[in-house]
């Protein structure tokens, strides 16, 4: 599964580590859902410390469709909240 | 799976498949590849910055050594002036060592000032891709802006036919309506009228119908009367058959026959 970071690049990661990631992806939504900012930052870059651990960077000239994308290490729980409202990621 | 990771790529591609494909925003790729290029352009400058102090440490190294050897040859000849000749050949011997390795210095040196012009001149171009890459970027993102907005126009324009669509539904229902119960209305009529369906309020017939009726209704009442009285009379002879069924035409045929019996020739 390809799994992008924003503004970092896109990893190739085997379906093996989901179970682990998961974990860490459900702690992060509930801690955005509960507006846990500090916990959101600190589980967020746990998460992508994972990410980058357990994956293989593509080539930046690759273009693959990302099958998960995760929010940039510098992405704030106000950012992201909003990326996930009815605008989307891409404004309109 | 249901957290952020799962989320947002479940929107990314939403928008992207209702945008324009199913790349991602290529405006994000852009920027990114941008940023990738100046890194490596960074990278470049660092290396040419790199070559160039190593060039300078062997220039350095290359005085110390000329300044040595120009030291050496000095002391030869001063020891020659004194008959060392010993000292002299020792000073020359040791001035022949640096030369040696003057010699390769400035080989290395010279290699070094070719790598620096090759990697000046590949950082200088490669300076003009990363503006030519910048430029062509900002135009793709403001064609991808565009295509976008383009598409939110088609949508907007879209959503407005289907609300004129659905006016358009509304009128249509209420004609349809209004025929089915005119046509209704019109079976009804010709029900009445043609006596299949019986109207239970006796309203259909207007009153001056009814009057008319009940004239046509009073003569034939007249009519029986008159009929009777001509039987009690003693049977109804033509003439009084024809007073009753033909009323004012009745004293035309007794004058004929008066006129009949009347002899001719008197005249």
């Amino acid at each position: 599964m390809i799994v992008r970071i924003m503004g970092e690049g896109q990893v190739r990661l085997d379906d093996v580590h989901f179970a682990e990631l998961n974990k860490l992806d459900d702690v992060l939504l509930a801690e955005m859902e509960g507006g846990d900012g500090p916990g959101f930052r600190q589980t967020l870059h746990a998460l992508l410390d994972k990410v980058r651990e357990l994956g293989t960077p593509l080539p930046d000239d690759s273009l693959e469709p990302s099958e998960l994308i995760l929010p940039a290490p510098d992405a704030t729980l106000e950012e992201v909240r909003q990326m996930l409202s009815d605008d989307g990621l891409i404004p309109g | 799976m249901s957290g952020v990771m799962k989320r947002m790529g479940m929107i990314f591609r939403a928008k992207a498949n209702k945008a324009l494909d199913r790349a991602e925003d290529p405006r994000e790729t852009l920027d990114y590849s941008y940023q990738k290029q100046l890194e490596l352009l960074q990278k470049v400058r660092r290396g040419v910055a790199d070559v160039a102090t190593s060039r300078k440490r062997l220039e350095l190294q290359l005085n110390q050594l000329q300044s040595q050897s120009s030291k050496l040859e000095d002391q030869g000849r001063k020891a020659l002036a004194l008959g060392r000749e010993d000292l002299a050949r020792e000073a020359l011997s040791r001035r022949a060592a640096l030369q040696q390795q003057v010699t390769d210095l400035e080989t290395q040196h010279s290699t070094l000032q070719g790598e620096e012009e090759k990697l000046t001149l590949a950082a200088q171009r490669l300076q003009a891709k990363v503006d030519a890459f910048r430029t062509k970027k900002e135009t793709i993102k403001a064609t991808y802006t565009a295509a976008q907005a383009q598409t939110r126009i088609g949508e907007a324009f879209s959503g407005i036919s289907e609300e004129m669509g659905d006016v358009g539904l509304a009128i249509q229902r209420a004609e349809d309506k209004t025929a089915q119960l005119q046509a209704r209305a019109g079976a009804i009529d010709e029900l009445l009228a043609s006596g299949a369906l019986d109207d239970p309020s006796g309203m259909h017939k207007d009153d001056i119908q009814a009057e008319l009726d009940r004239l046509s209704g009073g003569t034939d009442v007249e009519l029986e009367l008159q009929r009777m009285k001509a039987e009690l009379a003693g049977g109804p002879s033509s003439a009084q058959q024809q007073a009753i069924e033909g009323g004012t035409g009745q004293s035309a045929p007794q004058q004929q026959s008066q006129h009949q019996d009347t002899p001719r020739f008197d005249k």
